[in-house]
């Protein structure tokens, strides 16, 4: 139970409104450093909204995400940071961070939160190496001075550049893509390009990942790849993953917590076991897809 | 290939198609006449050339050009296919004749009729491959199109005139000021504009190209409004001019006085700053801030994603465009020593788009090649006088030069919708390109 001991991110009392339509009605659940999240229901429920307002890209009608990058914050920290308005603590340990106050491109950079998206988004004219050099924009521009260093080539910026590309290098063999490094992002078939997306935002080296429904697409053997491709990569890096799935058998797999939204309101927030027997849930799915009942109720199919 | 069938048929249309639009345009045509009379006179004859150029152009078009139409292919594809050798080469065999350019301008046709090789053909072609290369960084790189580019030129232009002639500033000090003072407009278009994506950014910088222009034209006090400035300072080096008068550096050498020597100096200036622009631009694309631009014309949402900002992004692709044309600006003022609102109109914005479209977006050897094709093409236009042969006695070229300039367009585009160079080479490769040779130098 880390999302209680530990909450990585909380979120607090999430609305979200598009002029008359309620997308997330008053949504708490917390992320606990380290786990595995999924974030599940039916489609139209609001999961990817949820991301939206996570990664700075909607501002949240009300509610707060908050956000520490350790453990042991004293007691009351993110209220009075709340109450302060200021966006983030500075020189304080944990860091604490309020997302809501935050522009998308400090959340990513600063909260340090990476994200994919549902329709994968590469750079696809760039090569398979330069969308995973993009990622890491922030650390080399500062070693670049602005580009000024690196424009007359100092050393320290051909130091920073190496680390970056062998960091890159590194990944791509974590995803198996590193004999195409050097093919445009756009030529590679659909399950790779996921896996390409899914090293592109490690590299911006996150303590939370946040993936928007990575198995889509996928067939079984794809699947399972990918499943052991997270744990692997929450084994390695420590990182705490928050994950949207219609795939039972990857969420069942493969979480450690399992939150089900419905309508923009939570309906069961749990281990995968609690969830995939509380009638609420089952109702939900049922009526949705056969399969996905089966599947919520009674394990893989 | 077509199925040749399927191409006479098309070809008959299009034939068709011309002659019922010269029919009434160009075969019959009404002249008044000496006693203010209108008289039609025919011209059937031209009329059915044209419609057989139609009948010529689809049919070997359509038996040249692959069934598969080119543009269906995704946009990604396109850096799929090994650059052509030619490709690699080009730009080290391009410097050489660059350089070898005005000895062999002399050699070929003496020193009087080298003038106008070097100065309409040679610095001409220098001034919008600069541009180009400038507008390149904007639209190519960073994908956000801007239709007025002409401003930046137009600012550095009048910036540079301005200072040389109000406060006595060398055109050494005011070249770089140019520059920095059209970043800065750069950066102040930007600002409000920085929400907008696409067709909003382009009609948003088109209007402010227009501003610029009527504010040349209105603030008569500062800018001479029509009249424009005159007797702008030419550059001179260590003091010596290349203007007649005593300190000329012929006399001083020696030499015998020629234009010539003025020309040469103007056209190694106008290389060596277009070399300054390649050398920055292609250093700017491996860098973080170059990678960058071009991830924002691929994805602006997932660069957001990655803590890229785009506004500053948007923002310094914009300044670093601005400044070249601002350098551009100041060059074209000292060579000509007259400016006027009359030389930053639209149609420059257009034909400066025009060459990075052309020459394939973000393509740094295609968008020179399309500068001289261009700008040489409509030059070239104005001395064809074997087009009468074809167009009947009174026609002249030069009237029809944006005509026939539009037409090259149109058939170079349906030929290669990328662009003259439609391939991107990588930023970095993880493995060095052994099997295809050295690394080309784009
Ligand atoms: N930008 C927007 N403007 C208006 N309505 C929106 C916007 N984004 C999402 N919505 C609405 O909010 C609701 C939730 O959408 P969301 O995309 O979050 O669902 P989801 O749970 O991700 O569904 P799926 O499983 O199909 O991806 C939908 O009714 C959607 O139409
Ligand atoms: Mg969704």
């Amino acid at each position: 139970m880390r999302w209680i001991s530990d909450p990585l991110l909380t979120v607090d009392h999430l609305s979200m409104r598009f002029g008359g339509l309620v997308a997330i009605n008053d949504l708490s659940f917390s992320v606990g450093r380290g786990d595995i999240t999924a974030l599940i229901g039916p489609n139209g429920a609001g999961k990817t909204t949820v991301f939206n307002c996570i990664t700075g890209f909607y501002k949240p009608t009300s509610g707060r995400l908050a956000l520490t990058h350790g453990t042991g914050a004293p007691a009351g920290a993110i209220d009075a940071l709340t109450r302060s308005d200021l966006r983030r603590t500075r020189g304080a340990n944990p860091e604490l961070f309020l997302l809501e106050r935050m522009p998308d491109h400090e959340i990513s950079a600063q909260a340090r939160v990476a994200r994919t998206f549902q329709n994968i988004r590469l750079f696809p004219g760039m090569t398979v190496l330069e969308n995973l050099i993009v990622a890491q924009h922030k650390t080399l521009m500062r070693a670049s001075g602005l580009s000024l260093a690196g424009l007359f080539g100092l050393a320290s910026y051909r130091a920073a550049e190496r680390k970056a590309f062998e960091l890159a290098r590194a990944w791509l063999n974590v995803v198996g893509l590193a004999d195409r490094a050097d093919d445009p992002a756009g030529d590679l078939p659909y399950g790779a390009q996921r896996r390409l997306e899914i090293a592109r935002a490690m590299c911006t080296n996150p303590v939370l990942l946040c993936l928007d429904e990575p198995a889509a697409g996928l067939n079984n053997r794809e699947s399972a790849e990918l499943t052991r491709l997270l744990r692997g990569i929450r084994s390695q890096t420590g990182v705490s993953i928050l994950l949207i799935e219609h795939d039972m058998s990857v969420v069942m797999d493969i979480s450690d917590h399992v939150v089900v939204i419905e309508y923009g309101v939570k309906i069961a927030d749990g281990t995968a076991n609690d969830v995939k027997n509380d009638p609420k849930v089952i109702a939900a799915y049922l009526g949705v897809d056969d399969e996905e009942v089966a599947a919520a109720g009674g394990g893989v199919p | 290939m077509q199925n040749p069938g399927d191409a006479l048929k098309k070809a008959l249309l299009a034939a068709l198609i011309t002659f019922g639009l010269s029919f009434p345009i160009v075969a019959l045509r009404t002249d008044t006449n000496l006693s203010n009379q209108l008289v039609l006179t025919e011209r059937w004859s031209l009329a059915f050339t044209l419609s057989g150029i139609a009948f010529v152009a689809f049919l070997l078009l359509g038996l040249v050009r692959p069934a598969g139409d080119e543009r269906a292919t995704p946009k990604t594809a396109r850096s799929a296919a090994p650059p052509h050798p030619f490709t690699r080469y080009l730009p080290r065999i391009g410097l050489a004749f660059l350089i070898a350019y005005p000895f062999l301008a002399v050699a070929i046709s003496g020193s009087a009729g080298a003038v106008k090789w070097i100065d309409n053909f040679g610095i001409q072609i220098l001034i919008y491959i600069l541009l180009g290369w400038g507008l390149n960084i904007v639209v190519g790189l960073a994908g956000l199109l801007d239709l007025g580019y002409v401003a930046f030129y137009a600012v550095g232009a009048y910036s540079s005139a301005l200072l040389a002639k109000n406060f006595d500033l060398s055109f050494w000090l005011t070249l770089p000021l140019a520059g920095i003072l059209a970043a800065f407009w750069g950066l102040l278009v930007g600002l409000p504009v920085l929400r907008l994506r696409g067709d909003y950014l382009a009609i948003v910088t088109l209007a402010f190209a227009e501003i610029v222009r009527l504010v040349l034209i209105n603030w008569v006090p500062v800018t001479g409004g029509y009249a424009g400035i005159s007797g702008i300072p030419r550059p001179t080096i260590f003091g010596y001019s290349f203007m007649p008068g005593p300190d000329n550096i012929a006399t001083a050498l020696g030499l015998p006085a020629s234009p010539l020597y003025r020309l040469f100096f103007l056209f190694y200036l106008a290389l060596v700053l277009a070399l300054a622009a390649y050398w920055v631009t292609t250093r700017l694309r491996t860098l973080p801030i170059g990678r960058a631009w071009e991830a924002l014309r691929e994805d602006e949402i997932a660069c957001r994603s990655l803590g890229i900002n785009t506004v500053t992004t948007k923002l310094s692709a914009l300044a670093a465009g601005a400044f070249f044309g601002g350098i551009a600006g100041a060059f074209f003022s000292t060579r000509q020593g007259f400016i006027s609102p009359e030389s930053f109109t639209f149609m420059e914005s257009a034909v400066i788009v025009a060459i990075v479209v052309l020459g394939g977006l973000g393509s740094m050897v295609g968008v020179a090649i399309a500068a001289i094709v261009m700008i040489g093409g409509t030059e070239l236009l104005r001395e064809l006088d074997v087009l009468k042969a074809v167009f009947g006695g009174e026609f002249d070229p030069a009237q029809y030069r944006m005509l026939l300039f539009g037409l090259a367009m149109v058939v170079l585009m349906v030929l290669r919708p990328k662009g003259l160079v439609a391939t991107r080479e990588p930023t970095v490769r993880l493995k060095p390109k052994v099997a295809r040779g050295a690394p080309a130098a784009e």
